[in-house]
């Protein structure tokens, strides 16, 4: 079965500091794969790179089988296929939640309000946000926001959604609220690429955890395998720390 | 319910007014007493505060502010216009567009180098020179001109500092929806930096309600003109008092408001 992103030898630094040194990541559609490693291991940095944000030096991403990493290439159309949601949420703050939402495909896919409305609607009923949607992103708990979020990159209909530590900047409370919704997300299929410190939700959910350590994904696997019994010393370094 | 606290605090709220008000009224009373001792005082008196001359003069004055207000009225949307247009072609990052950037950098530099009564004497009196047909060689037009292309420059630079200030995250955010640049321009930075930058650009309005009077010394009688008419005809400085009491009223309650919004936004900062 052929991937549906990849990456092959993908490099990427920043001056002199070579954050990505090749790496050769495989998911397939359907599949949840969470990216473990220290802080400052380039797990912010990998996403970005796959969803364009930022330019790589060398290797290709292929997006079902295209390169979608020529330079020069026009990073919008990949953009909408492939959603991002940011530890920090990064809502707009002058708009109300359903805004936020309405924007990137009314002004991408040219639709009208009445016409995203239903859906739009819809995609609150389901994560709940349905009493939420007039209020501004200040009004909302983080929470709320960061699930608003979900929404907003939803919205656009991706197929492949990347999250970047989603639940990092939540009080502890908060975080239940935001794995719920990504369990529910893993239910309709979506493939997924998390960046977490959640190991216990890895292990529940991932199908492949990769550790990334000095540039490179220096060991990966089934979470229960992976998480459990390590093959390589610095992965077994890094669980033990964070365990 | 009052707590414990809150009728402290008021206690010492109350303290601070009384304590404040006295000394302001103790502090006043003693200039209004003391200065009438100067020996100049009659003299200054009679020629800047003379109440039969402010009485006179004080309606044409009225009157002669409403070319200020008008020059005022059609300059500032202009201003604003302009100055966003600029602090936008100064973003631009297409190749194409540089040499666009480069007329804005340079349009910014010199048009705030130079003092706006300079500029009014170039372009009011050097534009009119060109020997144009009327009315488009009326002072009245080509001064408001140097007033917009001067403040303009202030405005731009206003803007540009609100653009950049809005943090990179969310044009992050947008691109990943697959949102154009200029889509994320219009929808998502630019209406956020406008209003962080309210009270700045609130605060030049205020200077170039002031700056309206320059365009006296090119020939429209405004308010600074009529006081000096006023002068010349009854030997009499009290005029300008009054010109002075008519700004005031206008910029004083301005000037509160732009602080008022400013600190708002502080405490909604933090
Ligand atoms: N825009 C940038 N410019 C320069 N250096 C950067 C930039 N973004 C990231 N880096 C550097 O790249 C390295 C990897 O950062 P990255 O944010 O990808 O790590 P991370 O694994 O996501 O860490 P964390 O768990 O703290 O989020 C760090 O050394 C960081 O300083
Ligand atoms: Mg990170």
């Amino acid at each position: 079965m052929m991937a549906l992103l990849e990456t092959r030898d993908l490099r990427k630094s920043f001056g002199n500091n070579h954050v990505c040194r090749g790496i050769d990541l495989e998911v397939e559609a359907g599949q949840m794969v969470c990216l473990i490693g220290a802080s400052g291991s380039g797990k912010s940095t990998l996403l970005k790179c796959l969803n364009l944000l930022e330019p790589i030096d060398d290797g290709v991403i292929l997006l079902d089988g295209q390169d979608i990493s020529i330079p020069g290439l026009d990073p919008q159309p990949v953009r909408q296929r492939i959603g991002m949601v940011f530890q920090s949420f990064n809502l707009f703050p002058h708009m109300t939640a359903r805004e936020n939402v309405l924007l990137a495909p009314r002004r991408v896919f040219g639709k009208s309000r009445a016409e995203l409305g239903p859906s739009v609607d819809a995609l609150f009923e389901r994560f709940g946000l349905a009493d939420r949607m007039a209020h501004y992103p200040d009004q909302l708990s983080g929470g709320q926001q960061q699930r608003v979020a979900i929404i907003r990159a939803l919205a656009m209909d991706p197929e492949i959604m990347l999250f970047d530590e989603i639940t990092s900047a939540l009080d502890p409370e908060l975080v239940g609220e935001v794995l719920d919704v990504l369990r529910q997300l893993r239910e309709t299929g979506m493939t997924m690429i998390l960046a977490t410190h959640e190991m216990g939700f890895a292990r529940e959910l991932a199908d492949k955890v990769c550790f990334l350590d000095a540039g490179v994904i220096h060991e990966e696997g089934a979470p229960e395998e992976l998480l459990t019994h390590p093959q390589k010393d610095r992965t077994r370094a890094f669980l033990s720390r964070i365990l | 319910m009052i707590t414990r606290r809150q009728a402290y605090e008021a206690r010492i709220r109350r303290r601070a007014t009384l304590v404040a008000g006295g000394s302001t009224l103790a502090v006043f009373l003693a200039i209004v007493l003391l200065v009438p001792f100067a020996p100049g005082w009659p003299a200054v008196k009679k020629s800047f505060f003379n109440a039969d001359v402010f009485a006179e003069t004080f309606p044409g004055l009225l009157n002669a502010f409403l070319l200020d207000v008008a020059i005022f009225a059609w300059s500032a949307p202009l201003i604003f216009l302009l100055g966003l247009l600029v602090a936008l072609a100064r973003d631009v990052r297409a190749p194409a567009a540089y040499p666009l950037k480069l007329f804005a950098i340079l349009y910014t530099d010199i048009f705030r180098g130079v003092p706006v009564i300079l500029v009014i004497y170039l372009v009011g009196f050097g534009i009119p020179g060109l020997g144009l047909p009327r009315p488009w060689n009326s002072p009245y037009i080509w001064g408001t001109v140097a007033l917009v292309l001067t403040y303009a420059a202030y405005v731009a630079e206003v803007f540009r500092t609100g653009i950049e200030g809005i943090h990179q995250s969310q044009r992050a955010a947008a691109a990943s929806l697959g949102l154009s640049g200029a889509d994320t321009m219009r929808f998502v930075i630019l209406p956020q930096a406008i209003r962080k930058v309210v009270p700045a650009n609130m605060n030049l309005f205020i200077a170039l309600q002031k700056d309206v009077a320059l365009l006296s010394f090119i020939g429209p009688v405004e308010i600074f003109r009529q006081a000096g008419v006023y002068k010349s005809l009854l030997a009499n400085f009290t005029p300008y008092v009054g010109a002075a009491l008519i700004f005031l009223a206008i910029t004083i309650p301005a000037t509160r408001y732009a602080d008022y919004l400013l600190s708002k936004q502080m405490k909604a900062r933090t």
